[in-house]
């Protein structure tokens, strides 16, 4: 029997297929736009074409993120906080410590030897210091977002950012721009602003070797690298991290499945 | 571990217990007639008085038969029906900032629309009695006093003189603090005279004060009824009701009446093992107060995952310290008044700051699962200590804690996703501890 964790994440829905073995099978990856179930369907059916595998294969669903209640297919539905600390675990099992940057928002996690949460913390209500903050300096730069973190590494003098506020910021470029700034001093600055904001809420959880660091921005080596700067020590990166989430929720489908607790597939 | 939805919520079908519902019915027809009685005062042009839930000084007041209002009820009344956004966006088409406190301009808003409020009409006031306790207490009375000409009267009050400052009864500092007081009390019994136009009788006052007395003990042996399992009562819920009464009805012997009411039916379902929350499966206690323009969805979000807050320190600290044993000594009443100001002046700024040791005493003898730290967005005074503490809490006490964010009666403030993603976490990790917890 096949699993699977779909997590419908602000701006990416992302989706994992797992066997019982807990090997990854296949992944999916699209934009959640507006319609989530939708996007929940497509990566979910993406996944399932990597894995080579048919719906009526996948015994049990669990649905995470924001547009978890969203995925009509799903079974049951676990919180991004839970998902991402799990996944990190299971990636990197020596991980206390998980810093998880999405769209909308940071999340600052503590977490035991087997990946239940101790302790978690967040970006207040507004979106200062997500991802999102990158997607503004992107648009107002008009740097495509993938090339954002090379951009950052090569500015020598970064500039000092004031604001975190992703709705300013794009006045507070346009402005270090107007002073004559080169554009990757203000790349390099925005990540510095993102990355030191973000470690602020891991001291608030206590920062324990191993850190790692997942979401859709730990796809970007200058947070990577700036993140392993500020906490003092190197963070746990992989090609999965990007899925941390879906593959925590896949691992909790999984659980479902050994435990024999599989409930009646139901619409939620 | 899964998430439950609404859909999931169960309606439990009981047999009603033979005192099911007279508490709630009681609170609704005393709240009416309290508002009946602010209406007719307003009406016949009799004097009322604006006061605060800490340090109102009903004992005093009621001697006069003067009506009070509590602007932090009424206000709570607007978001409770729904209206509060009205009367705020009123304040603030009048400059009133978006940063200050909600209760503020919910009230604003009804005296700028001429006092038209969802129970009835707000009457003007003729003497504002407030404390420092809370420093927008003085500049709300300012406002008051701006727009009716009308007497306001600041208790000064002192505090602790800082984080090793002990209040201790009968060393000089005390007898200081405590004459300080009585003058001022003093003070206000002559200018309430002079608004009222009728001489203090100090026997009427002694009354009052024995009413308090009992009203006090009586709230201690209601709060103390949480202490079973399951919680008879949600202090986040049904508690709003108890503290509406307590304040409004303090000194008066209504109060004590409604209490033995709720003690009564509390005590009813305690005995018969029915709480207050179906099933229950977490206890809870809340620090900070509720979301009231979204209060049915701020409850529904912790009783979907069946817990429930058998206390609050809002029971406490706007309960007017009730719960911290308030005594009368009816044979020096105006220096004994003095003397429970400073103290649970005292105790309520030192718990705000401070409260760490009673928030451990509570969770041991209320068997509290976890604490849900609720800041106040346009209150940075009760909610800038919330993080520190819950960390502190976890890390020394090992008490696990919640921190979330929204507002007393501004809907504006309110982030159902968000507050959904954050609350759901905090139970899905107090599962992973209970069930680590029976692993070890």
């Amino acid at each position: 029997m096949l699993v699977a964790g779909v997590d419908v994440g602000s701006t990416q829905t992302k989706a994992v297929i797992m066997n019982e073995d807990r090997q990854v099978l296949g992944k999916g990856l699209v934009p959640t736009g507006a319609r989530l179930n939708e996007a929940g369907q497509a990566a979910f059916e993406q996944a399932l074409e990597g894995a080579g595998a048919s719906e009526s294969q996948v015994g049990f669903v669990v649905g995470t993120g924001y547009g978890r209640y969203r995925v009509e297919f799903g079974d049951a539905q676990v919180t991004e906080i839970s998902c991402h600390a799990r996944g990190a675990v299971f990636l990197f099992p020596g991980t206390r410590t998980v810093l998880d940057i999405g769209g909308q928002d940071t999340k600052a996690i503590k977490v035991g030897a087997d990946g239940e949460v101790i302790d978690f913390n967040m970006n207040d209500k507004c979106a200062a210091g997500t991802g999102r903050f990158l997607g503004a300096a992107s648009e107002a730069l008009e740097v495509p977002l993938p090339e954002l973190g090379a951009l950052a590494l090569s500015g020598k003098n970064p500039v000092k950012m004031t604001t975190t506020c992703t709705v300013f910021a794009e006045s507070e470029i346009l402005g270090w721009l107007a002073k004559g700034r080169r554009v990757e001093d203000v790349v390099a600055g925005v990540h510095r602003a993102i990355a030191s904001r973000s470690v602020s809420l891991l001291r608030r959880v206590g920062i324990e070797p191993e850190v790692t660091f997942t979401g859709g921005v730990s796809n970007n080596e200058a947070m990577v690298e700036l993140i392993s700067e500020l906490v003092g020590m190197p963070v746990n990166v992989s090609s999965e991290t990007h899925h941390c989430g879906a593959l925590g929720a896949a691992l909790f489908a999984l659980d479902q499945v050994l435990t024999g607790a599989i409930p009646e597939r139901q619409t939620v | 571990m899964t998430t439950p939805t609404k859909h999931e919520r169960r309606i439990v079908i009981r047999p009603p217990l033979p005192l099911a519902g007279t508490t709630r019915d009681e609170n609704r027809k005393l709240i009416r007639e309290w508002w009946d009685e602010l209406n007719a005062a307003g009406e016949e042009g009799r004097p009322v008085a604006n006061v605060f839930v800490m340090g109102s000084m009903a004992e005093i007041l009621r001697t006069f038969d003067m009506p009070i209002a509590f602007p932090e009820m009424t206000s709570l009344q607007t978001a409770v029906r729904g209206r509060s956004l009205e009367y705020i966006t009123t304040a603030e088409d009048a400059g009133y900032s978006p940063d200050i406190c909600g209760y503020v301009k919910a009230d604003i808003g009804v005296h700028l629309q001429g006092g038209d409020h969802p129970m009835g009409h707000l009457p003007e006031p003729s003497l504002v009695v407030a404390t420092n306790l809370c420093n927008t207490y003085i500049k709300w009375a300012e406002i008051w006093e701006r727009m009716y000409s009308c007497p306001v009267f600041v208790f000064d009050i002192p505090g602790w003189r800082g984080s090793g400052f002990e209040t201790k009864r009968g060393s000089g500092t005390f007898r200081d603090d405590v004459r300080y007081v009585e003058a001022q009390v003093r003070e206000l019994i002559a200018l309430t005279e002079e608004v009222t136009g009728k001489r203090f009788d100090i026997d009427r006052f002694r009354e009052n004060l024995a009413s308090v007395n009992e009203l006090s003990r009586l709230f201690r042996e209601v709060l103390e009824l949480n202490q079973h399992r399951p919680a008879p009562f949600n202090a986040l819920t049904e508690g709003i009701n108890l503290m509406g009464i307590v304040n409004a009805y303090r000194g008066s012997p209504k109060g004590t009446r409604f209490l033995e009411i709720a003690k009564a039916e509390f005590t009813e379902r305690a005995e018969r093992g029915v709480g207050a929350v179906p099933d229950e499966r977490f206890r809870l206690l809340l620090v900070g107060t509720a979301c009231y323009s979204n209060f049915r969805d701020f409850a529904g979000l912790f009783e979907d995952w069946q817990g429930v807050f058998p206390h609050s320190d809002y029971m406490s600290f706007a309960g007017g310290a009730l719960d911290r044993g308030v005594h009368y000594d009816l044979d020096r009443p105006i220096e004994s008044m003095a003397e429970q100001m400073v103290l649970t002046t005292q105790e309520a700024m030192g718990g705000m700051f401070w409260g760490q040791d009673w928030l451990t005493e509570v969770v041991r003898e209320w068997s509290i699962d976890g604490i849900v730290f609720h800041g106040v967005k346009s209150c940075r005074t009760v909610s800038t200590g919330l993080p520190d503490e819950r960390e502190w809490l976890l890390r020394r006490r090992d008490i696990p804690g919640l921190f979330i964010q929204s507002d007393l009666v501004d809907p504006r403030l309110w982030s159902a996703a968000q507050l959904k993603n954050r609350i759901d976490a905090f139970f899905e990790s107090l599962e992973s501890r209970r069930a680590a917890g029976a692993r070890r």
